[in-house]
């Protein structure tokens, strides 16, 4: 499924935080945002996947879903924001629960998902069992059992240390080697951007605008650590003034 | 030279003691025992344990404790459960709709403060001085304790399990039922513990006022009597009950927040 935003201007009470948001992204590509501190990054997920209305401008998308898609566009959130009372399994099947699907087509759903994101010997526990990465594994599961067209990823790996993080990037390269989808993918994290990403779109101090759009060419599966590291460098001077003059911002605001 | 660094705290972390209650409760009972025998205390101000213990023999005896005890049970039973589902259907309506929380927020707030048992001669002259005035009285207190509990902790619900929910594309009634109502579990939980108290206080309260059986109306009638030893089972009655309540809802917190 096709992606076109289309002149998105967004206000908080007044206080503009995205203006004029062009941008196309195609079916089966990875499109990472990056940007400063409040650039609106998070704002602009928001309205991609109808969970903000934009102040102007609108989202259309082109091309059907895949037939067993349920929910075209699906998030993985920063916080997991996993029900705390529902074992793995149910949070994962919780997306699934308002859909007309058998009891076994459920099951059988909800077993494939775990078992994609390696969480199959942990479907009887309750989150505050596991540890953040694996929790947040199981919000990729959960966005995975819907079979989404599209994924919007809002710093899903922010919430964890260096490491996990490391692993759970390895995991999703994986994981999307097997699953196609178009995916939008929310980071403050440029080594993420640089790894994940087949386009990176910079952001611009809030107002949020696209600054520019930085095709990788790497595909991501061969992408050596020199491309990796080159890219990083090239994002970091794309956003470097503007992250120092928002960060004092923040701290002056 | 060498010497160790001494051990200089532990943050004043809570241990746990078994014993410590038992050993403070038995020793308290002993001193009461002994000014009781020596003297200290006249009988008058307070009886001795031992004829507080013969006086429950007593009650339990002519049956006089299960029928004071029944009376004011199914008393707070009423009127706690119909103060509660009330108060739970108005208090999650307030948390979960902003009409009804903007509509109704300032008369709650307006009528919260009310001691209730104030209420009870005006119930008196709606529903008679028999039953109905009483479980009426009860059910008030509870209401709005129960409202406030339960709107406030649909408050508590992190928004963001609700825009999953929405992001999902759960229906409304899916998202009340399966992400509102659990999140507020635990706040409604422990408006239970306050309403549970609040429901004591007002059926003693309202059966000294008038009624013929029921705990507040047996400690009533024996202060009038001066039979203090029947006075101070009746307030231990209170008393183990107020802790067997604490103790239910204890088990049902832990077996419904297991997830905590």
């Amino acid at each position: 499924m096709d992606i076109r935003i289309e002149g998105v201007t967004h206000r908080y009470d007044g206080l503009l935080v995205l203006d004029g948001i062009e941008l196309a992204i195609g079916e089966g590509e990875t499109v990472a945002l990056v940007g400063p501190s409040g650039c609106g990054k998070s704002t602009l997920l928001g309205i991609v996947g109808g969970l903000l209305k934009p102040s102007a401008g609108r989202v259309v998308t082109a091309g059907a879903p895949r037939q067993d898609s349920l929910n075209p566009f699906t998030y993985v959130f920063q916080d997991f924001a996993l029900l705390p009372w529902r074992t793995v399994q149910a949070n994962v099947a919780l997306a699934l629960e308002h859909h007309p699907l058998s009891a076994r087509q459920r099951q059988e759903r909800v077993e494939e998902a775990l078992a994609l994101t390696g969480l199959g010997d942990f479907a009887q526990a309750l989150p505050k069992q596991l540890s953040g990465g694996m929790r947040q594994r199981v919000g990729i599961a959960r966005a995975l059992v819907v079979r989404p067209a599209v994924l919007l990823l809002d710093e899903p790996l922010s919430a964890l240390d260096a490491q996990t993080r490391e692993i759970l990037m390895e995991d999703l390269l994986s994981i999307w080697a097997r699953e196609r989808g178009t995916r939008l993918y929310v980071t403050h994290n440029l080594d993420e951007a640089a790894r994940l990403a087949d386009r990176v779109v910079v952001l611009s101090r809030r107002p949020g605008r696209i600054r520019e759009i930085v095709a990788i060419d790497t595909p991501v599966a061969t992408r050596g650590a020199a491309v990796i590291a080159g890219m990083r460098e090239r994002l970091w001077r794309l956003i470097r003034e503007e992250a120092r003059e928002a960060e004092r911002e923040v701290q002056h605001g | 030279m060498a010497e160790g660094v001494p051990f200089r705290g532990g943050g004043y972390e809570a241990r746990p003691r078994r014993w410590v209650p038992w050993l403070v409760f038995a020793a308290l009972l002993l001193l009461w025992h002994v000014a009781s025998s020596r003297g200290w205390i006249s009988a008058n101000s307070l009886p001795s344990p031992t004829s507080v213990v013969l006086a429950f023999g007593e009650m339990i005896e002519r049956g006089t404790l299960q029928k004071h005890l029944w009376e004011s049970a199914r008393r707070i039973g009423l009127g706690w459960a119909l103060g509660t589902l009330a108060g739970l259907a108005i208090g999650l309506s307030m948390g979960i709709f902003s009409l009804a929380r903007a509509g109704l927020l300032p008369l709650v707030s307006a009528l919260f403060p009310i001691p209730k048992i104030a209420l009870l001669p005006l119930f008196i002259l709606w529903f008679g001085i028999g039953e109905a005035s009483k479980v009426a009285t009860i059910a008030f207190g509870v209401f709005f304790p129960t409202v406030i509990a339960a709107y406030a902790a649909c408050d508590q619900v992190p928004r963001n399990l609700i825009r999953m929910a929405q992001s999902f594309g759960l229906p409304a009634r899916h998202i009340v039922w399966k992400v509102v109502v659990p999140g507020a579990m635990p706040g409604i939980l422990a408006g239970f513990r306050i309403t549970a108290s609040i429901a004591l206080i007002l059926v003693v309260a309202a059966e000294m006022i008038g009624a013929e059986y029921g705990v507040g109306a047996f400690i009533l009638a024996t202060g009038n009597l001066m039979q203090t030893d029947h006075l101070v089972a009746g307030v231990a009655i209170l008393s183990t009950f107020g802790l067997l309540v604490n103790w239910l809802l204890s088990a049902i917190e832990k077996s419904v927040l297991r997830w905590r």
